[in-house]
């Protein structure tokens, strides 16, 4: 196949990236997200509308996020390779460290600064974890606009510190019963609200999926995050780095991390999916690249776990945050033309990288990033020592302690 | 083949000076044989044209009514395929009541478009109401429906401005199918004077019939909208009452088929009774 001369003019005018994309949504939805389009090309064009969202991402969230050179780990994975010439440096770009706690604010601050634009009064959103929810939520209370976060009954019950966080913020918190209660449900529900209540609200989406334009308006304000790690690189080593490394569940933050590099063909790149129990189980992982097969859902087409019926699976992982049973567009473009690396690690993987990564760094991580972490342990002790990996630590592990503790036969 | 009975049967009703009424059940709600009895019975009862609906995980434009019979369905083991069987089979009896399968677009690619429209157009299937595809998303399904006679039905809603009219309708075979409401499936109904001002601006775009759905409930709000427009979908109400007779275990009882089909029949001679 022959690439284009950049990787980097997706989509096209129908919202495409390749085959994946576009805008598969029932009618009465169409005429509102040709108004978000519009209302995003126009704010896109606004220098005003760019310099408030960048006064924000400064002095609110705290950006620009630290890159840190993993010292511990670095030293952990030349220790594993047992040889003195493997072992690649391991850098972290640390978007745990924003307001919030996770990497979500970026694009949720966009997304607010455009509706206040469009003249909405109000703002749904749908989470899984609920760190979604709870940078909506806060973005809400910063711009005073009421606010319902649509979550599934099951993620409720296990993400609690988050549902009350969401509560503190001023958010109203839907519990959603249909299908299996988690974050697809929650997805269809806010999708089904939204279409009730068009004339007033605006939908924020957390991640690169949905129908167009969310998937390409998330990835630009989450882009940042690549954006920063170029300079931050450069004045670190003089060089740009030779992998990526991100976690995927709809892959927000590690179309983040890639875009800005997707023309540089000497950057690996490398989206770790959620192996739950296994990519052989049927249900029991959320690698959808990996396990799954294009279809269409939540109005895009993209990879999708299903059964052989076209019947959407439930997808499984240890992360609240990870088990949908999609993933971005551009992500499954991405696969196809094999630009970037899909690998997936498992549960067990995971909880082990969680529990590294705070003896050795003095950092929690999130369980989402506890899973790119799984991968750069396999990947860095097979690399030279003079390589270098950064990995987006795109969220911290407060929020999951509980759920570990559990993992771990600790009671808390 | 009989082509087009979807046209051949508006024809019919605009010489008796009447609208249509339009009924919807859910494939394999509860089970197979409840909902082909219940099938079988609605022409009878008195439905001129019947929309089967197709059980998805993830029916986007439903509310908890349709998604409650969708995974009934699929808990009966509902598919794409035991859709197009259960319209084979009425067709064995019933040539001329148009059939419409309404659903979402990931069980048809799983299928395979070409294949299943090869395979519909076969078991008897008239038209097809993809929710999820607007006309922007239907190159991978529209040639095969061309080819096959099957019509695309489309929805159109309040929020359709003329310049969206104007794209749908110019996709649109068939008929029309006006959403009353914005919302979803089974919330609320629109009020009498919404329905007439909204119809007009369709009829000034194409000559198709135009059915009025979401929100109509009884044989008054029936009778209204098939005088209105050209005919009336009624969901919601009649999956109601089929889960109003199911017992605890979500089964059938020996009066689920024909409560559904008493209100059939209560709505079809409102319906009737409308004449324009």
């Amino acid at each position: 196949m022959t690439l284009p001369n950049t990787l980097k003019n997706g989509p096209d005018a129908s919202g495409k990236f390749g085959g994946f994309g576009g805008r598969y949504v029932a009618e009465t939805l169409m005429p509102l997200i040709l108004e978000v389009e519009a209302a995003y090309a126009a704010a896109k064009s606004d220098p005003a509308f760019d310099a408030e969202w960048r006064r924000l991402l400064t002095h609110y969230v705290g950006r620009p996020s630290p890159l840190w050179f993993a010292e511990r780990i670095t030293q952990h994975c030349a220790q594993a390779a047992g040889r003195p010439d493997k072992g690649a440096k391991v850098y972290f770009k640390r978007d745990e460290l924003n307001h919030t706690g996770a990497h979500k604010i970026n694009a949720v601050l966009g997304q607010i600064l455009l509706a206040k634009r469009m003249g909405k009064k109000r703002i749904i959103a749908e989470t899984g974890a609920g760190q979604h929810g709870v940078a909506t939520a806060t973005a809400c209370a910063l711009f005073d606009l009421p606010c319902t976060v649509f979550m599934g009954a099951t993620d409720v019950a296990r993400q609690q510190p988050n549902v009350f966080r969401m509560k503190l913020l001023g958010a109203e918190v839907v519990a959603v019963e249909s299908g299996a209660a988690t974050l697809k449900d929650a997805m269809n529900e806010a999708l089904r609200h939204w279409v009730a209540n068009v004339q007033d609200t605006y939908y924020c989406i957390g991640t690169v999926a949905g129908p167009h334009p969310y998937p390409v308006m998330v990835r630009d304000f989450q882009s940042i995050i690549g954006e920063e790690l170029r300079g931050q690189m450069m004045a670190a080593e003089g060089r740009l780095p030779d992998a990526l490394v991100a976690a995927i569940g709809g892959g927000s933050n590690a179309m983040g991390l890639f875009y800005p590099f997707l023309d540089d063909g000497d950057v690996a790149m490398y989206g770790v999916e959620a192996g739950g129990h296994g990519v052989h189980t049927k249900t029991g992982h959320a690698a959808s690249l990996t396990g799954g097969r294009p279809g269409v859902l939540h109005g895009n087409r993209t990879y999708l776990l299903q059964d052989e019926h076209g019947q959407i699976l439930e997808g499984h992982s240890i992360s609240a945050g990870l088990d949908y049973p999609g993933v971005g567009p551009e992500h499954s473009w991405l696969h196809e033309i094999g630009r970037v690396q899909y690998v997936n690690a498992t549960d067990d993987e995971a909880l082990e990288a969680f529990q590294l990564c705070s003896r050795l760094e003095g950092i929690i991580p999130a369980l989402e990033p506890s899973h790119a972490l799984a991968h750069v342990l396999k990947l860095a002790p097979t690399l030279p020592a003079d390589k270098i990996i950064v990995m987006n630590l795109c969220g911290r592990g407060d929020k999951d302690i509980f759920a570990v503790a559990s993992h771990l036969g600790v009671k808390l | 083949m009989t082509r087009s009975r979807i046209k051949a049967r508006f024809a019919a009703l605009k010489a008796e000076g009447r609208g249509a009424l339009i009924p919807f059940l859910e494939a394999y709600d509860p089970d197979p044989a409840t909902s082909m009895a219940i099938l079988r019975g609605m022409p009878g009862a008195g439905a001129d044209l019947i929309e089967i609906g197709v059980p998805f995980t993830d029916p986007m434009a439903d509310g908890p009514t349709i998604q409650l019979a969708g995974q009934r369905g699929l808990k009966a083991g509902a598919t794409l395929a035991g859709a197009l069987a259960m319209v084979r089979d009425f067709r064995e009896e019933d040539d001329a009541t148009p059939v419409i399968l309404m659903g979402y677009l990931n069980p048809i690619l799983s299928y395979g478009a070409e294949r299943f429209c090869t395979d519909a157009a076969a078991s008897g299937v008239d038209g097809l109401i993809v929710v999820d595809m607007p006309p922007e998303e239907a190159q991978e399904l529209a040639p095969f429906c061309e080819k096959e006679g099957l019509d695309i039905i489309r929805l159109v809603a309040p929020t359709s401005d003329a310049k969206r009219l104007e794209v749908v309708l110019n996709a649109s075979s068939g008929f029309v199918y006006y959403v009353a409401i914005t919302g979803i499936t089974g919330t609320r109904s629109a009020d009498p004077a919404a329905l007439e001002a909204a119809i007009p601006p369709i009829r000034a775009v194409t000559d198709l019939p135009v059915a009025i759905g979401f929100g109509i409930r009884t044989p008054d709000q029936a009778a209204h909208a098939s005088r209105v427009a050209d005919g009336a979908v009624v969901a919601s109400a009649l999956i109601d009452t089929l889960a109003s007779t199911l017992d605890e275990q979500g089964r059938a009882r020996s009066d689920t088929v024909r409560k559904v089909l008493d209100q059939v029949r209560g709505l079809a001679d409102a319906v009737r009774a409308a004449r324009r």
